[in-house]
């Protein structure tokens, strides 16, 4: 039994190490801002999720240690962490970072431009 | 172009309230395990800090409306009392004294005067930090 939990813990362990790999190469590899940020706040969240909750399996079958803590950082790097992708994104698009040049869409564009002639009118 | 703050105040004011529910636990757990007056009073900060960084001065100053500086003063108070204290039943200048009590709620406590001094350290870190962040925010 302890065995099997070992084994999960250390997949899970293995999976967020992998996760947060990807997320590196995605940072190196992806073309513009948005799309970098995208990468490094989605999924080296998860990873650093599935490696603290390994950790906290491993503690909790191995040595009978409930580690509070680890859960408590699981909830406040998943509240905080897209949060920070979300302020980092837009001060990068309010700075006029332009988007990348294949792109299609940008909604966000237009209630850029609508914005400021409304409250000119009033 | 005006922007809102939504997503950012409204994460702000659930982080802070976990991160000085943090910073009270480590405050508390020094004697013990890693920890302490200093990391928690930084931790502290930081939750103002947060709240400074996700609303402006003047909303945070309503929210807690406390003069840092006495904040300092509380603290040296309180530390140096502690210290002193020992001189009244004839021991040596900061040596602690601590004893078990059977406290209703919380059952066979030990209660210790250095946790008195951690409190004093706790609050002039606090008070320090604030301080400054605040001064350094004011200046135009």
């Amino acid at each position: 039994m302890a065995e099997i939990f070992k084994f999960i813990a250390g997949c899970l362990i293995l999976i967020g190490a992998f996760l947060s790999l990807v997320s590196a190469f995605g940072i190196i590899r992806l073309p513009d801002v948005y799309t970098r940020n995208h990468a490094a706040s989605k999924s080296s969240t998860l990873g650093i999720m599935s490696i603290l909750i390994g950790t906290f399996i491993y503690f909790f079958l191995e040595h009978g240690h409930f580690n509070s803590r680890i859960l408590l950082g699981v909830v406040f790097i998943f509240i905080t962490a897209p949060v920070a992708g979300h302020i980092i994104s837009r001060a990068a698009y309010n700075t006029g970072v332009k988007l990348w040049d294949k792109s299609v869409l940008d909604d966000l564009k237009q209630a850029h431009d609508r914005i400021p002639s409304e409250q000119k009118d009033q | 172009m005006k922007t809102n703050d939504i997503i950012l105040q409204t994460v702000a004011k659930v982080a802070s309230l976990v991160i000085i529910l943090f910073s009270i636990y480590i405050f508390f757990g020094g004697h013990y395990s890693p920890g302490g007056g200093f990391v928690g009073g930084l931790l502290a900060s930081g939750a103002i800090v947060l709240l400074l960084l996700a609303y402006d001065l003047k909303t945070v100053a309503n929210m807690l409306p406390v003069d840092y500086k006495l904040v300092v003063a509380a603290g040296l108070l309180i530390s140096s009392a502690t210290v002193s204290g020992a001189l009244f039943f004839d021991a040596p200048l900061m040596t602690h004294a601590y004893q078990y009590f059977e406290l209703p709620l919380l059952g066979h406590t030990s209660l210790h005067t250095a946790v008195l001094f951690d409190l004093g350290v706790y609050l002039v870190v606090i008070g320090i930090t604030m301080t400054i962040i605040q001064t350094i925010g004011e200046s135009e």
